[in-house]
């Protein structure tokens, strides 16, 4: 019990700081991982396979495969514009600000 | 390690970095949001090697008009609440 209150030795409060962050870290890429699956997987599920018949063909996978690769970039493409957006819009907001 | 105490220094950089891992889940969720929205409207065609032009800047115009219509429905909003106020003030 007094143990549990002493303060710790600076080594292991590092580990363990470094510990946390590193499951945040993970915790947060999962998340986002399982986003961008999930909403690829709806969209690429309805262009690609349109007829669901007994096992996914072989023109659905060629199709899936590609439609993956577009969604990621799709997801770029989204990002550099919203980036540049908002980078813009903190400059002119610190413009009118002087 | 269950029983290590952080010290003030420490807790205050951690909150700092959650701080900002939460800043930037919250701006990954606009992204894929966008991003749904956007292939929603820009893609519909088969999904083909390569996006082509017009899809690429359709992408990009998509996600500058949301965020316009956003912008564009805030002002909006306010101004039917100022136009209410001003109403207001005038039978009072």
């Amino acid at each position: 019990m007094t143990d549990f209150l002493k303060s710790s030795a600076p080594t292991d409060m590092n580990a363990k700081k470094e510990a946390v962050m590193n499951a945040v870290r993970n915790e947060i890429a999962l998340t986002n991982a399982q986003q961008l699956m999930n909403s690829a997987n709806e969209r690429c599920y309805k262009a690609c396979v349109t007829k669901p018949g007994t096992s996914l063909s072989s023109g659905e996978q060629t199709c899936l495969s590609r439609c993956l690769d577009r969604y990621m970039e799709a997801f770029n493409i989204v990002r550099r514009t919203y980036m540049t957006r908002l980078s813009k819009e903190r400059m002119e907001d610190q413009a009118n600000m002087i | 390690m269950d029983g290590v105490k952080f010290d003030e220094a420490t807790q205050k950089e951690l909150s700092a970095f959650l701080e900002k891992q939460q800043a930037e889940a919250r701006l990954h969720s606009s992204i894929h949001n966008f991003t749904g929205i956007c292939w929603d409207k820009c893609v519909t065609g088969t999904p083909s090697t390569r996006f082509s032009r017009s899809e690429e800047s359709c992408l990009s115009n998509c996600v500058e008009r949301f965020l316009d219509t956003s912008l564009f429905l805030v002002r909006r909003i306010e101004e039917q609440r100022q136009q209410l106020d001003n109403g207001n003030t005038k039978f009072t």
